[in-house]
C-alpha cells in the first residue's frame, strides 16, 4: 500500500512541534519512505513468543532513600532562561487549554 | 422522557508524603519561594537521569493494599510523550500497560447500605510543574509563569471502575478514599493544597442498557462539594441533550467554580497520540512476596475498623465512633484518656460535648492538649473537688494556658463550696441583701430561688454548687 | 621536546619523576592546539585557562608529596555532549550554542577530582546523530590524516584531538559506532564500554538504551588507565552497573595463549574495500602468532541490526529531545504564542539529521505503528543478543572490521542519509547487544589512510578486550600512528 509520506509527515511534525518548511517537508518525506523501508526489513524476522529488550541489564531498579539534599540556587536554575519574569520561567500565551 | 442511568468513573491523584522528590533529592514542601526546589534532575536539564524513591514506592504500594488492589510483583515505567511549559522533559515518567497494581476495591455505606465501589488500576507517577496565567484565565492571559516546585512530587493515581451512579455518591466515594488514605499516612490528601486532585468521566445511558454512552470528562473541581455539583450539572445537561434528541459529543468540560457550571473548553484535534514507550533510564521494579508482606503487617488500623473498635471496646455509640474515626487525632485523644479513665461514657460526652467546642471556638489543635488533662478534670469533677460549670470554665482555660487543671484548681482558688457549714454564711448574706426575692418566692414565684441561687453563686466565686444552695434556700426561707 | 608527542603513559611517568611540570604538559598541548586547530577545527570551545589552573593545582600538590592518581596532571579533551559546570556545551547544536550547564557530567568529577586538566570541548556530529561529525550546526572537522577527508563521526573532534596532538587523549561517546569509527578513520584505539559500566549522568542522552561514554586514545595502555578512571557505579544513573571495576592497567599483559577468537563471517566476506578485509586478517595473524586460537563464527542476524537500530534510537531520541523547547535555556525562536514558539524553537534550532531522526522515531512510536517498528524492533534487538550469546559460548572474543571503508571524502556521502548509515553496519550490533566492543588500528590503506579492526567481548570483558590491544600495540609502532602535519602558510596540512 502506497503511503502518502507528505501526509504522514506533516502529522508527525506536528506531533513533534517540528516547524519544517515545504522544501524540508518534501525532501523529508522522500527519506522517511526510504529509511522506513530499509527498517522494514526487520519485518521478515518471525518474533513469535520473543520478549522485547527495553533494556539490555537484568537487574531491577535501584533505589534510593528518601532524603533531601540541597537544590540548585535560583540564579542556576534561571541562568539558563530565555524568558524569565522575576523567579518564574516567561512562556507567551497559550491557546489551548491543558 | 427516557429514563437515564447515570455512570461516573473517578480518576484520583494524590501526592505521596515523601520528604524527597520522585527521581531526585529535591524537597517536597509545599509553599516555598518559586523555583527554589529544583535540581538538573527535576528541571529534566540535559545529561539528568531520574533515580527511584524508596519511599514512594513504599506508600504506593501500601494505598493498594488498603484498597484492596493485586500489587504486581514486576511492573514497568514508560514515557508518555506531550508538549506543555510544565513539563520539564516533554514527557512525563508514569505507567502504562503494566501499573504497580492493577483492581481493588473502596465499601462504604450510602444512606446505611453497603456499596463496594471497584478500581482499574492504582499507579505511580511524577507530578508537573505549576503554570500560572497572566490574567483571569488560560485563554485570556496575554502570558504564562512556570514554577518547577512542583516538578518530579511523587503522585499517585487511582482509576476506579465506572461503577459510580451520582455525583453524591462520587462526594461520598471521595471522602471515604480520603480518609481512607489519610490513616495510612499515604498522603495528606488536601484538595486545597492540591495534593489530591480528582477528575471525572461521565455518561448517560438509557435504563437498564449494558453499553456505556458517550462520556464528558469534567476537569478543575477543587472540592469535593465541587465534584458533587459539577458531576449533577453535567448530569442535567447530558440528560436535557439526549432528551431532545441530540448526541452528546466526547469532550472535557471545564467547572467553573463562579458560575457553577461546566463549560466544554476546545482541546487538541482528536484524542492525544502520548507515543508511550518503556523508560529506557529506569529498570523494572520487582517487589517481592518478602516487601509485600512486610507492608500488610505494618498496615495503621483502617477507619472502618477503628470505628467498629471504638463502639465494640468503649461501649460507644455508632455516631460518636464515626466522630472519633473521621476526625482521627481526637480519636487518639479520646484512646489516650481512656487509658486512664475507664467511665467512657462520661469521657466521651465531654470529649465531644466541652473539648470539640473549645477547640472549634479558640482554633487550636488537639494534639497540643495532654489527654491526661481532661482525665484530671474529670476526675476533680467526681471527686467533687469542683463543680460543673467551674470544671467548663477550667476546661477552657487548662486547654489555652496548657496547664493541669489542678494546678489552675489550687492557683485560683477553685475548689468547690459545698456542706451546710460552708454554704449558710453564703445563703444568709444572700438573704439579708435580696429581701424582695425571698419575699417573692414565700408568695409563690419559685424562679425567685434561681436569682437567690445566682447570687449567691456569684458571691462564692462560682464555688458553691448550684444544686445545693437551691435546697438550702429553700430549706432556709420556708422556716 | 614535545611533550605533545607523547602518550598518556609517557608524560604520566615524566610527571611522576618531575622531569616536567603539568603547567609546562599543558601549555605544549595548548600551543599545539592554536598552531593546528585553525585547520583541523577540533574544539568548540577550548578552555585553556581553566586547564592552567588545574594544572597548577596538580603541581603544587605533587611538590606537597601527595600521592596522586597516574593520571593527575595529563590533560584530556571531551565531545561536547558531556556536561561541564560553568563551560558551555552545546552538542554542536544551535539549539543549545548558549547552553551553560550548572552541573558537572560524572565522568568529568572523576577526572577532576583526580587532576585531569580538561583543555576543551570537542566538535561532534549535532546530538551525536552521524557517522562524519559534518552534521555540526558549527563547522566541520577534519582527518589529520587527510584534511580533505571527514574524521569519523559523531566523536569526530575527540579522535582529531588525539590524532593530532592536540590532546593525548579524549572522550567520546557512542551509541552505534560514535566512538569506534572516528577513532578508525584516524587510526586509533576506541572503546565502547558495556553498556553501564560508565554512568551516563551528565551525558546528554541521543538514545538512552544504546548511549555510553568512551576513551579515544593513541594506545591500549592509555585507554585502560582512563576507563579506570571513568568506570564505576554511580547512584545517579539508575542504569550503572554495580560491578567493581577491575585495574585494567594492572591487568595489561601480553599472554593470548589459548585465547579463542572468532572472524565474524558476515563482517569481513562483505563488499568491504578489500584492503580492509586484509588488514583485519593480517591482525587476526598476528594474535595467532601470539597463541590464540583463531576460527570463524557467524552471527546470522547482523543484516537485520541496522534495521533496529535505526527504528531504536530515533525513537529514543525523538523523545529524549522533546525537552528542547526554548523554555528553560537554550535557542528560542521568540513567537507570538506558546506552540509557535515552540516550532519555530525546534524547527530552526535543530539541523537537517536531526529532525529526520526525530520524524522517524516519532513516527515509529505512533499510535498504529509502534507494534510494527518499535516492538518489533525491540524483539529483534533480543533476537541479536541471542545471536552473540550464543557465539561467546565457543568465543571469548570476536572480531571482524570497524567500518567497510577508510574516511570517505568530506561531502561525498552527506547528500544521502541512508549511505551515511550503512557506514554503521559493523558497529550498530555491538551497541544494540550492550557487549564491549573496541576497535584498534589494522594497518594503512594504499591511500594513507588508517584502517580499523573491532572486538567485541562479553559484558563487563573490557580488560579482556584492552590485552589483546595491547598486545597488538607492542607489535608495531606506536610512532606510526601520528599523522605527519605540516602545517603551512596556506592553511592546509600536509
Amino acid at each position: 500500500m502506497k503511503v502518502d509520506f507528505h501526509k504522514e509527515v506533516d502529522h508527525v511534525a506536528r506531533l513533534a512541534r517540528l516547524w519544517l518548511e515545504p522544501d524540508e517537508k518534501a525532501q523529508m518525506a522522500g527519506q522517511l519512505n526510504s529509511i522506513l523501508e530499509a527498517a522494514r526489513k526487520i519485518q521478515e524476522l518471525d518474533t513469535e513468543g520473543v520478549e522485547p529488550t527495553s533494556h539490555v541489564i537484568s537487574l531491577p531498579a535501584v533505589m534510593r532513600e528518601d532524603e533531601t539534599k540541597p537544590s540548585l540556587p535560583l540564579n542556576r536554575v534561571l541562568q539558563n532562561a530565555p524568558g524569565r519574569k522575576k523567579d518564574y520561567f516567561h512562556v507567551p500565551r497559550i491557546t489551548s487549554a491543558d | 422522557m427516557t429514563d437515564f442511568e447515570t455512570v461516573i468513573g473517578l480518576e484520583i491523584h494524590l501526592e505521596l508524603l515523601t520528604r524527597s522528590k520522585l527521581f531526585c533529592s529535591c524537597s517536597t514542601t509545599f509553599g516555598r519561594e518559586p523555583n527554589s526546589n529544583c535540581c538538573p534532575v527535576c528541571l529534566g536539564l540535559p545529561g539528568s537521569l531520574p533515580v527511584f524513591n524508596r519511599r514512594a514506592i513504599e506508600l504506593a504500594a501500601t494505598a493498594a493494599l488498603v484498597l484492596n488492589s493485586e500489587v504486581q510483583s514486576k511492573s514497568r515505567f514508560d514515557r508518555k510523550n506531550y508538549f506543555y511549559p510544565d513539563l520539564p522533559k516533554a514527557y512525563q515518567v508514569s505507567q502504562y500497560d503494566q501499573p504497580l497494581a492493577k483492581g481493588g476495591y473502596l465499601e462504604f455505606e450510602i444512606e446505611g447500605s453497603p456499596r463496594r465501589i471497584n478500581l482499574e488500576r492504582v499507579h505511580l507517577e511524577e507530578e508537573a510543574g505549576k503554570l500560572m496565567h497572566a490574567g483571569s484565565s488560560i485563554l485570556e492571559a496575554d502570558y504564562s509563569l512556570v514554577d518547577y516546585n512542583r516538578a518530579g512530587i511523587p503522585l499517585l493515581e487511582i482509576v476506579t471502575a465506572p461503577d459510580l451512579h451520582s455525583g453524591s455518591e462520587a462526594r461520598l466515594f471521595l471522602e471515604n478514599l480520603r480518609l481512607l488514605l489519610l490513616y495510612s499516612g499515604v498522603s495528606d490528601c488536601k484538595m486545597e493544597e492540591g495534593s489530591l486532585r480528582c477528575d471525572a468521566n461521565i455518561s448517560l445511558r438509557p435504563a437498564g442498557s449494558k453499553e456505556l454512552g458517550t462520556k464528558a470528562e469534567v476537569k478543575n473541581m477543587n472540592s469535593f462539594r465541587a465534584v458533587e455539583l459539577a458531576l449533577n450539572y453535567e448530569e442535567r445537561r447530558q440528560a436535557a441533550i439526549l432528551n431532545s434528541g441530540g448526541t452528546v459529543y466526547q469532550e472535557t468540560c471545564h467547572w467553573n467554580e463562579e458560575t457553577k457550571e461546566t463549560i466544554p473548553i476546545r482541546g487538541k484535534e482528536g484524542s492525544s497520540d502520548y507515543r508511550y514507550f518503556p523508560e529506557p533510564d529506569l529498570l523494572p521494579l520487582v517487589l517481592d512476596g518478602a516487601f509485600i508482606n512486610q507492608l500488610s503487617a505494618n498496615l495503621p488500623e483502617q477507619p472502618i475498623k477503628r470505628c467498629k473498635r471504638f463502639q465494640d471496646q468503649y461501649s460507644i455509640s455508632a455516631e460518636e465512633a464515626r466522630l472519633l474515626t473521621e476526625n482521627r487525632e481526637l480519636g487518639d485523644f479520646f484512646e489516650s484518656a481512656a487509658i486512664h479513665y475507664n467511665q467512657y461514657d462520661n469521657l466521651i460526652k465531654w470529649v465531644q460535648g466541652d473539648l470539640l467546642y473549645q477547640l472549634r471556638d479558640s482554633g487550636l489543635a488537639i494534639s497540643g492538649y495532654e489527654p491526661e488533662y481532661l482525665v484530671e478534670l474529670l476526675r476533680l469533677l467526681d471527686q467533687g473537688t469542683i463543680n460543673r460549670p467551674v470544671a467548663k470554665e477550667l476546661l477552657a482555660e487548662s486547654m489555652k494556658t496548657g496547664t493541669d487543671p489542678k494546678e489552675l484548681v489550687n492557683k485560683k482558688n477553685l475548689a468547690r463550696i459545698s456542706g451546710r457549714e460552708q454554704l449558710l454564711p453564703l445563703a444568709e448574706q444572700v438573704i439579708a441583701d435580696h429581701p424582695e426575692a425571698v419575699e417573692n418566692y414565700r408568695l409563690g414565684k419559685d424562679k425567685a430561688i434561681a436569682f437567690l441561687v445566682g447570687k449567691a453563686m456569684a458571691l462564692s466565686g462560682g464555688r458553691a454548687d448550684p444544686g445545693e444552695l437551691n435546697q438550702l434556700f429553700r430549706e432556709i426561707i420556708r422556716k | 621536546m614535545k611533550l605533545y608527542k607523547k602518550t598518556a603513559v609517557e608524560l604520566s611517568k615524566m610527571l611522576s619523576k618531575k622531569e616536567v611540570s603539568a603547567v609546562e604538559v599543558v601549555r605544549s598541548f595548548a600551543e599545539r592546539i592554536e598552531e593546528v586547530d585553525p585547520v583541523l577545527k577540533a574544539f568548540i570551545t577550548p578552555t585553556p585557562a581553566e586547564a592552567l589552573e588545574m594544572a597548577g593545582e596538580v603541581d603544587s600538590r605533587r611538590a606537597d608529596g601527595e600521592k596522586l592518581h597516574p593520571l593527575a596532571g595529563v590533560p584530556i579533551a571531551i565531545k561536547d555532549n558531556i556536561s561541564t559546570s560553568g563551560i558551555r556545551t552545546t552538542c554542536s547544536s544551535k539549539i543549545l550554542h548558549n547552553y551553560i550547564p550548572p552541573y558537572d557530567a560524572t565522568v568529568v568529577r572523576l577526572f577532576k577530582e583526580i587532576g585531569m586538566p580538561l583543555l576543551g570541548k570537542t566538535n561532534m556530529d549535532e546530538f551525536a546523530m552521524g557517522s562524519s561529525t559534518e552534521n555540526s550546526a558549527f563547522f566541520v572537522s577534519h582527518n589529520p590524516w587527510d584534511p580533505e577527508r571527514v574524521p569519523g563521526g559523531s566523536s569526530g573532534g575527540s579522535a582529531v584531538a588525539v590524532s593530532s596532538g592536540m590532546a593525548p587523549l579524549a572522550l567520546g561517546s557512542d551509541t552505534g559506532g560514535s566512538v569506534r569509527q572516528p577513532a578508525s578513520f584516524c587510526g586509533l584505539i576506541g572503546l565502547r564500554p558495556t553498556y553501564g559500566r560508565v554512568s551516563r549522568y551528565g551525558l546528554i542522552a541521543f538514545a538512552s538504551s544504546l548511549d555510553q561514554i568512551g576513551p579515544i586514545t593513541q594506545t591500549a595502555e592509555d585507554a585502560a588507565l582512563l576507563l579506570g578512571v571513568i568506570a564505576g557505579y554511580d547512584p545517579l544513573d539508575s542504569t550503572s552497573l554495580p560491578h567493581e571495576v577491575p585495574d585494567y592497567y594492572r591487568l595489561l599483559n601480553a599472554d593470548l595463549k589459548g585465547l579463542k577468537i572468532g572472524v565474524i563471517k558476515e563482517n569481513i566476506s562483505k563488499q568491504f574495500d578489500p584492503e580492509v578485509n586484509t588488514g583485519v586478517l593480517m591482525m587476526v595473524s598476528l594474535l595467532e602468532q601470539g597463541g590464540a586460537e583463531v576460527d570463524e563464527v557467524s552471527l546470522p542476524l547482523t543484516d537485520y541490526g541496522l534495521g533496529a537500530y535505526y527504528l531504536i534510537a530515533p525513537s529514543e531520541a525523538s523523545s529524549n529531545l522533546g525537552r528542547y523547547d526554548g523554555v528553560r535555556y537554550g535557542y528560542n525562536a521568540g513567537g507570538s504564542c506558546l506552540e509557535e514558539m515552540f516550532s519555530r524553537t525546534r524547527g530552526e534550532g535543530f539541523g537537517a539529521e536531526v529532525k529526520r531522526r526525530i520524524i522517524v522515531g516519532t513516527y515509529a512510536l505512533s499510535a498504529g505503528y509502534y507494534d510494527a517498528y518499535y516492538l518489533q524492533a525491540m524483539k529483534v534487538r533480543t533476537l541479536i543478543r541471542r545471536d552473540y550469546e550464543q557465539a561467546f559460548k565457543q568465543y571469548d572474543l570476536i572480531l571482524g572490521a570497524t567500518t567497510p571503508t577508510p574516511a570517505f571524502k568530506i561531502g561525498e556521502k552527506s547528500d544521502d542519509p541512508l549511505q551515511m548509515y550503512l557506514s554503521d553496519v559493523c558497529n550498530i550490533n555491538d551497541a544494540l547487544a550492550g557487549i564491549p566492543s573496541l576497535s584498534v588500528p589494522s594497518g594503512r590503506h594504499s591511500s594513507g589512510l588508517p584502517m580499523g579492526m573491532q572486538m567485541a567481548a562479553p559484558p563487563s570483558g573490557e580488560a579482556l578486550l584492552l590485552k589483546v590491544a595491547h598486545f597488538l600495540d607492542q607489535q608495531r609502532e606506536v610512532s606510526s600512528r601520528r599523522p605527519q602535519i605540516n602545517y603551512d602558510e596556506g592553511g592546509s596540512c600536509q
